[in-house]
């Protein structure tokens, strides 16, 4: 039973509602960050840390949470928690806080935290609202990874550009060898919407296929797509 | 529903909302001042190894022996230099190494930290931040720069502050410094901040020198 529960879970953050490709949710950084694999993962894994967190302390706050007040509350948690983040970042991961600068304080806004904190988080037990959290931002965490390698690869031939702000000592890869031209709009955010676009069509096709594959059983709920994309 | 009992239970709605949004606010502004109480002093260290590693690329730390960011000084804002630190040798001044910044980069701001020697020429220049287009204009930043034996920003090693100010400019606007082509803007912008921060730094080596730590040295500092 408790390891259903866990495969729902992480197949829902990873796959059937992936914040990156099903919902939608979540632009801002996807866009802004992924310029290269390391600051993607890195915010990834920051959001992952923060959605964990307040899902964590929404749920187990929820009894005391009114409902009329619920969405400041929420907004109050999720602040506080990623202001406690951004501190930590910069206290021991200095250079790489330094590179990922503004977009810390951003996850604040990030509507995928604030929307598993009202829909998942508020109605659920402790632990698997930590669960959902943290499947959630790994779910955003593989599409950030695999956006940020696309554009460094295609933009600058690289990858792990910038590993050894997180670990010093370590070097980049030179995928294309030295001479490899570049190609900017890859790392522009244009790049990013093209290439999200690539992969949004993608899904989409293994989703199609799949359900095509299996016709007899019902088709799976259309994701929960919101109208608002931050 | 009368307004008569509906004012009160709504009243008193509103009264434990705001009761339960104050206490929710206290206890999160208490995580997050405790956060802020633990980390700080790691934060500022963190800081200052920054910095430090910034200046050791333009000034080697052989050349001084104070505590050289203890030593400081600011600028008054009409000038486009912010905090100066002066490197000294048994007391003797050695350089100056100060923070300037161009407001005309192809993305906005770049900062810039240079150190100039007691002699009158730059011991080296650095980018300290800059938002310039990835691939084209960030070759500023020697870290970007994909010539790696001769970054571009290097030029600038050596060269005397008393450079005339046009001459502070890139080739193409009839100056003595190169630029890559496809992006003069970040070049151009460097250029001329560096000339009017060393400018301004060269113009006033001994007050600055002189100054008491802390001290903000206006425009009118040097009337000689």
């Amino acid at each position: 039973m408790k390891f259903r529960q866990f495969k729902e879970s992480a197949h829902n953050g990873l796959w059937r509602q992936n914040p990156g490709l099903a919902q939608i949710l979540g632009l801002c950084p996807i866009l802004a960050i992924s310029t290269n694999l390391v600051n993607a993962v890195s915010l990834g894994l920051a959001t992952v840390m923060a959605m964990a967190l307040s899902n964590l302390a929404v749920a187990a706050l929820r009894r005391w949470i009114a409902y009329e007040i619920r969405i400041p509350v929420f907004i109050l948690i999720i602040a506080a928690l990623v202001t406690v983040l951004d501190l930590a970042f910069n206290a021991w991961f200095h250079s790489l806080y330094l590179v990922l600068g503004i977009f810390i304080p951003l996850i604040t806004t990030n509507c995928i935290v604030l929307a598993r904190a009202e829909a998942f988080a508020a109605k659920n037990k402790v632990l698997d609202a930590t669960l959902d959290g943290i499947m959630m931002g790994l779910g955003l965490v593989w599409v950030l990874a695999l956006l940020g390698a696309l554009r460094e690869l295609l933009g600058s031939g690289t990858l792990f550009s910038g590993i050894d702000m997180v670990f010093p000592g370590l070097e980049a890869l030179q995928v294309f060898g030295d001479d490899y031209p570049g190609f900017l709009l890859a790392i522009l955010p244009p790049g990013a919407f093209f290439i999200l676009g690539g992969l949004i069509a993608a899904y989409n096709a293994i989703n199609a296929r799949r359900a095509a594959r299996t016709p007899p059983e019902p088709a799976p709920a259309a994701p929960t797509t919101s109208a608002v994309a931050g | 529903m009368s307004t008569e009992t509906a004012r009160f239970p709504a009243l008193h709605g509103a009264l434990r909302a705001a009761l339960g949004l104050a206490a929710f606010t206290l206890a999160f502004t208490a995580l997050m001042a405790f956060t802020h109480h633990i980390t700080r002093e790691r934060i500022e260290a963190a800081a200052e190894a920054q910095q430090m590693r910034l200046i050791d690329e333009i000034l080697p730390r052989d050349q001084y022996n104070n505590a050289l960011l203890k030593d400081a000084v600011t600028a008054a804002p009409p000038a486009n230099v912010k905090r100066i630190w002066r490197a000294r040798r048994g007391g003797a001044p050695v350089a100056l190494v100060f923070e300037t910044f161009a407001t005309d980069g192809y993305g906005g701001r770049i900062e810039l930290v240079a150190a100039l020697g007691i002699d009158g020429r730059l011991g080296g220049v650095r980018v300290a931040a800059h938002k310039e287009t990835p691939g084209l204009g960030d070759y500023i930043d020697p870290a970007r720069d994909p010539d790696k034996t001769r970054p571009w920003i290097t030029q600038f090693t050596g060269v005397d502050a008393a450079l005339p100010l046009a001459q502070w400019a890139v080739k193409k606007d009839g100056g003595v410094f190169g630029h890559r082509a496809g992006a003069t803007v970040s070049a151009r912008a460097v250029t001329r901040a560096l000339g009017q921060g060393s400018a301004w730094i060269a113009a006033r080596r001994e007050a600055l020198f002189a100054a008491p730590t802390g001290a903000n040295i206006g425009a009118d500092a040097q009337e000689e």
